[in-house]
């Protein structure tokens, strides 16, 4: 924060009581306003991923152009050309950008163990390998081939899942798909009803 | 419209040459469509690099008492109570941008503070010395001095957005466009429509905020109370302090003093403070 | 939403009620500021607190939370007792002309329906909430809408109830106050005015939810608002895609496109079929549920590929089935009843994508214990939060446990946020729009749909090298992406319109859709597996013209905000749902100066028509076709399981008896749980009626991570009532304690005028409340403030939406 309102406030003009004094017109100078934040970056349209208006914001970053430098969001502002907001945002969407660069934001897998008081850090693979380990688990434990009158329901209601209200349509989808027509779980919600 | 940014007055400096003549500026601040949402408050900082503030619920919706440095708007809640029911007002609280500018005036330190042709009044920190005259020049008590950093901030209106023909970041985001931008002409009218229509719906005392004794302000307001601005936190009829006037005004028969002056006043802060502070 | 955002500015009154749209939805909330500037529209606010929607509205009315079916009950009854009702919409658009069956009663004293059964409490027998039947199977109807038992007649009986001082009484407002607003909504009835209602959870969070919008639904078809420009009833919705994981089944008892999940006793895809199509109750009802099956097979055909066969009934058999349960009915697996079957350790894994059952769940504590028993978690998140860190010392602390007493494994994966992938949200206009990736995800941040992916090809691999239960559903499943452990979610749109499998025929023999396009219209979805979709109602978003959820193009020819090529809106890319009504029986708009669509001598014109585009008005087709009825429900026959009609019931805490009938006080349908937790508290203990509210600086849970958000409203408060702050020694900005028999939860008082005193059934009631936005993890001062530390788990018998609203509380000062 305070690097870039540096560099941000360098734009401004320079040497105003010199000049001044030496008795220069100053409108040259003065009107050298401050730099315009967003005049070199990269503009992506998204959605603002709040509330259910759902907001057209382009989300500024800086660097997509360089080799080896990743790209940076600088700024997200709302979309003019959006017919329901027009441009607009609220308290919530002007402020995106923090909700992208954070620095509470998660970055690796953690891992509590049964019993303990602390996360630890593990790496993908073992993750994804011990969560379908416990996913298989349960499901050839407590799959419902048949119910109590013998009709095969193939149902896994032991495993829950709940998700998506901010997330795509296709995650959506996918979650669907995946546990439901997949694995067989029933157990699968979201926010709507809360 | 205001894509050019000339200038019309420096602080401490004689009028400069070459003045053309251009549309001013406004920001309209309908008070009757504001929802307090508070979008124009961080709208601002996030454009502008402004740290956030640490804050404390005081009991009201109201984030801080004033604004600071770092906070160029705030939205003022104030309850009313009138015959016909009880009314939540919100007023859009920021620099009003006088077109008769107690601030510049006030100012003794050249190039601190310039008024555009457009009408926006800007600081310019690099050539600020921290004396803080300009906040005894306010009528409206907007400019905010940083302890960190000993200069003086408030709204810029948005110069580096407006010069590229964006509207002010904090009008950009008004989600009811009880913000609008554009020349004084045209925000006067849209003012005095939004009053008529506000006469109509039951509130014959709305009328438009323009204060004569600063020469009007690049802020034109619409008020359902019109005739009580305090209620929304805005004094009556501002004017640009006595003191101030008079001091200046005895500089500027002196002419070219005002120039000395701005010598002085930054010999005396180099003296004070040393080397230019970095920015924070 | 019925119409949408940008279609508000259409309205002539707005009535914002059981929802703060200026706090909420600030940038939805402009074109109320639009209609008022540009069409002097009135904008009626109806809330227990005057909130910012409040601040700028031309009317205000302060109810007691819980009470608006009293107070919509008695605008139905101001409407229908002053003929202040769009006669013949309603003769031709509604179900008022239906004659209803003999046994329907409903008893005002009791105040319970017919088929009550007394001894075990319940509504046993639903069958007498219906209509009466000509030999066809058709609904009989009387056009002059005068039969004694004409829906018309029955509706006009049954509100005659909910007069102006019986409203007062329930609502705890001034009779004339209800009288003020009743004549601006009202005001609507004619042809030539339009209104609209826009509300959110603040009337989904109630023990009689879905009653409390079907009397909305009422109102607004006697004033003939539904279908037409400036009107419908416009749920203003939560979430970024709330709408989307409705559509697309994330919910345990629909699939994807509000299909019914197949049930234990649906042995077979027919059996399924013909258990869940609706039957026409009119000969000129669309009916357009008749489609079903073509719909389901094309889902299944989505979902099972080439293993989807005539022979195997389309691999229905592959796809889960809803079990019975012990008692009668099938299980319940919603929200809260998952956290119900949990807390009893019926479950023992459990995922978590974006969501923070801790926090946003009815009564944390329950959570808590019940996350505490499972044998695992996982969360996906971008921040860490409550749900993910249940274990932690604090939080255990409100279930009086330790970390150590915590034997679940929990995974914590970080995800990418929305940013960070592309792919489509539906927001409440139903406007399904495309955004695209902007960054990389930080560190080893990963999208969901890889998350998902990975566990999924995981466990298939370990099935295909261990065997294992019933692995057939897994091995079978159509996982045809380009790069399976990172799908392509355009592939996956694609997948979700769907395409033709083989040349699709019409009746005729004639191919409408070559094999391998993409699908552009529901109807030629086919039954016979020809077609693939995995949900009917997108079909269109994505056809061979491209991805239309990406157009942006602001265009507006109708000057009316519909923006017909900005993006796709479901369905069929119709703005106004239910238009048909829009126009009179002859196909003219009612006002033409605000048309949605007419009938031009050959086919509607406008937006989309809701009705086959060449059937002329003489045809005479019903106006709402997904309705067997043809026409809209006034009184709904059995759909709901606690009554054909809204009647006021009280919050399952209330500080009064219901004065309509003392000894029927709450939802007779409501059906509580029975924990430790689940309790319930009384008048003389916890004497206040509390509220839970958002605001707009925040969002939910996420936006205190945020120091912005932080800035502007750093902390957790309590809004009270000037009168009782001073009874109770309590100023403004003093710590203050809200306790419910559940638990409590401390916090800043805030002392306002903005709640006022109220006098209910001759008793003066207090109201308070808080908003959410606070917990244990984030910046600034958290203090472990979780709103629903004193939320009842009470749930709706329909919707199971929990009663986060109009619950009873004590304050303290501390």
């Amino acid at each position: 924060m305070h690097t870039s309102r540096r560099e941000f406030l360098k734009g401004a003009t320079t040497g105003g009581v010199a000049l001044s004094v030496l008795g220069f017109d100053l409108t040259a100078a003065m009107a050298q306003v401050r730099e315009l934040k967003i005049a070199r970056t990269t503009e992506t349209r998204s959605t603002c991923p709040y509330c259910s208006v759902s907001c057209g914001v382009i989300i500024h970053t800086l660097g997509d152009r360089s080799r080896n430098v990743t790209p940076t969001v600088v700024h997200v502002e709302g979309d003019p050309d959006h017919p329901i907001n027009q441009g607009t945002l609220c308290p919530k969407g002007i402020t995106l950008k923090q909700n992208i660069v954070n620095d509470r934001r998660l970055t690796k897998v953690l891992y509590r163990a049964p019993g303990t008081r602390a996360w630890q850090e593990r790496p993908w693979d073992w993750a994804v390998d011990r969560i379908a380990r416990l996913v298989k688990d349960a499901r050839d434990r407590d799959l419902i081939e048949r119910d109590a009158r013998g009709r095969a329901i193939n149902a896994l209601t032991s495993v829950g899942v709940i998700g998506g209200c901010t997330d795509t349509n296709e995650i959506n989808y996918l979650l669907v798909k995946a546990f439901r027509a997949g694995l067989g779980v029933i157990p699968i919600e979201q926010q709507s009803r809360i | 419209m205001a894509a050019t940014l000339n200038i019309v007055r420096v602080s401490a400096s004689p009028p400069a040459a070459g003045i053309r003549s251009e549309p001013t500026i406004a920001k309209l601040v309908d008070t009757s469509t504001c929802i307090g949402c508070k979008a124009c408050e961080v709208a601002c900082q996030e454009w502008n690099d402004l740290p956030p503030e640490t804050t404390v619920q005081m009991g009201t919706y109201q984030t801080m008492p004033d604004m600071t440095s770092n906070v160029w708007n705030l939205i003022r809640f104030s309850e009313h109570d009138t015959d016909d029911g009880f009314h939540w007002l919100m007023r859009k609280d920021q620099c009003m941008h006088c077109a008769e500018p107690g601030c510049l005036i006030a100012c003794p330190a050249p190039g601190a503070i310039v008024q555009y042709a457009n009408g926006i009044v800007d600081f310019h920190q690099d050539a600020c010395i921290g004396c803080g005259y300009c906040m005894t020049g306010c009528p409206f008590n907007v400019p905010k001095f940083a302890e960190k950093t000993r200069r003086v901030y408030k709204c810029t209106m948005c110069v580096d957005r407006v010069a590229v023909g964006l509207q002010p970041a904090c009008v950009k985001a008004c989600p009811t466009s009880c913000l609008q931008f554009g020349t004084k002409d045209a925000m006067l009218q849209a003012a005095n429509r939004r009053v008529e229509q506000l006469k109509e719906n039951g509130f014959p005392q709305a009328a438009v905020y323009d204060p004569p004794g600063v020469g009007g302000t690049s802020v034109v307001t619409v008020l359902a109370f019109g005739d009580r601005p305090e209620l929304y936190g805005l004094p009556a009829s501002p004017v640009v302090p006595r003191a101030v006037l008079f001091w200046k005004g005895a500089l500027k028969g002196i002419g070219n003093l005002a120039i000395a002056g701005g010598v002085l006043a930054a010999a005396v802060h180099f003296i004070r403070y040393g080397r230019k502070q970095k920015a924070p | 939403m019925t119409n949408g955002w940008t279609d508000i500015r259409n309205a002539d009154v707005v009535l914002a009620m059981g929802g703060n749209p200026a706090e909420n939805h600030p940038v939805g909330f402009r074109f109320v500021m639009e209609a008022r500037r540009n069409r002097n529209a009135k904008l009626v606010c109806i809330d227990p607190r005057f909130t910012r929607t409040a601040a700028v509205a031309d009317c205000f009315v302060q109810i007691r939370v819980g009470t608006d079916i009293a107070f919509l009950g008695g605008l139905i009854h101001y409407a229908l007792s002053r003929n202040r009702v769009h006669d013949d919409y309603v003769r031709a658009f509604t179900n008022a002309t239906f004659l209803l069956k003999e046994s329907y009663a409903f008893d005002a004293e009791k105040g319970l329906f017919s088929g009550w059964n007394d001894e075990s409490k319940s509504y046993t027998d639903t069958s007498s909430w219906g209509y009466e039947l000509d030999e066809r199977g058709f609904a009989k109807t009387d056009p002059a809408m005068q039969h004694p038992r004409s829906v018309f007649q029955v509706m006009k009986a049954f509100y005659a109830r909910y007069t102006p001082d019986a409203v007062a009484n329930i609502c705890g407002c001034r009779a004339e106050d209800f009288l003020k607003a009743a004549d601006l909504i009202t005001s609507t009835h004619t042809r030539d005015r339009a209104g609209t209602i826009m509300y959110a959870l603040g009337w989904t969070h109630h023990s009689h939810s879905v009653q409390l919008i079907h009397a909305a639904a009422m109102q607004q078809l006697l004033l003939g608002n539904i279908g037409r420009a400036g009107g419908g009833v416009n749920a203003l919705r939560g979430h970024a895609n709330i709408q989307g994981g409705t559509d697309c089944g994330v919910a345990y008892h629909n699939l994807p496109g509000y299909l019914p999940i197949p049930k234990a006793d649906h042995e077979s895809l027919d059996a399924f079929v013909a258990a869940v199509t609706p039957k026409p109750l009119s000969p000129t009802a669309t009916n357009f549920w008749s489609n079903t099956d073509r719909f389901m097979v094309s889902q299944l055909k989505a979902y099972y590929g080439a293993h989807a066969t005539r022979e195997n009934g389309f691999g229905y058999r592959l796809h889960p089935r809803l079990p019975q349960a012990e008692a009668a009915g099938y299980e319940n697996w919603s929200w809260a009843y998952m956290f119900d079957h949990m807390y009893h350790g019926r479950m023992e894994g459990f995922f978590s994508f974006g969501m923070n059952p801790v926090s946003n769940g009815p009564h944390s504590k329950k959570a808590v214990a019940a996350l505490s028993k499972l044998k695992w978690l996982v969360v996906a998140e971008n921040f860490e939060q409550e749900t993910a860190a249940f274990w932690r010392d604090d939080i255990q602390a409100l279930v009086d446990k330790k970390p150590e007493d915590v034997q679940t494994e929990v995974f914590l994966l970080p995800a990418a946020n929305f940013a960070e992938k592309d792919g489509s949200f539906v927001n409440s206009a139903r406007w399904i729009q495309w955004k695209w990736k902007a960054v990389d995800p930080p560190g080893e941040a990963k999208p969901d749909q890889e998350i998902i992916a990975r566990i999924f090809l995981k466990v298939r691999e370990l099935y295909e090298q261990e065997g294992g239960r019933r692995p057939d559903p897994i091995r079978h499943l159509n996982w045809w992406y380009t790069n399976p452990a990172q799908p392509s979610l355009d592939e996956v749109a694609k997948e979700i319109n769907g395409w033709a499998i083989g040349d699709v025929r019409d009746a005729a023999g004639s191919v409408v859709v070559r094999a391998g396009q993409q699908l552009s219209r529901a109807a030629d979805a086919r039954a016979d597996g020809s077609t693939l979709s995995g949900n009917w109602l997108y079909i269109g978003m994505y056809t061979d013209a491209g991805n239309l959820t990406q157009r942006r193009t602001a265009a507006d020819p109708s000057g009316l905000g519909r923006h017909p090529e900005w993006a796709f809106s479901w369905p069929a890319n119709r703005r106004i749902l239910y238009n048909r009504c829009s126009a009179d029986p002859e196909g003219r708009p009612w006002d033409p100066s605000r048309p949605a669509i007419a009938w031009s001598g050959s086919r509607w014109t406008g937006d989309v028509p809701d009705i086959t585009a060449d059937s002329p008005p003489s045809a005479g087709l019903g106006a709402f076709m997904m309705l067997p009825e043809g026409v809209a429900r006034l009184f709904v026959p059995g759909q709901f399981v606690d009554g054909p009609w809204s009647e006021h019931y009280e919050p399952s805490e209330s500080p009064v008896a219901n004065p309509l009938h003392p000894t029927q006080s709450a939802n007779p349908a409501v059906k509580p749980f029975r924990t430790e937790y689940d309790v319930l508290g009384t008048a003389d203990e916890y004497p206040i009626v509390c509220t839970t509210y958002r605001l707009t600086e925040h969002f939910h849970y996420w936006t205190k991570n945020n120091p912005y958000s932080m800035q502007l409203q750093p902390e957790f408060f309590v809004e009270i009532p000037e009168q009782l702050a001073a009874d109770k020694g309590i100023a403004n900005g003093d710590r203050v304690r809200v306790s419910s028999a559940r638990g409590f939860v401390e916090g800043r008082a805030m002392v306002t005028r903005r709640i006022k005193p109220m006098q209910v059934a001759g008793k003066t009631t207090y109201q308070v409340g808080f908003p959410i936005h606070w917990g244990f993890l984030g910046r600034g001062k958290q203090q472990g403030a979780l709103a629903n530390l004193v939320t009842p788990t009470i749930v709706d018998p329909n919707s199971f939406a929990p009663e986060y609203k109009g619950f009873l509380v004590k304050l303290e000062k501390l």
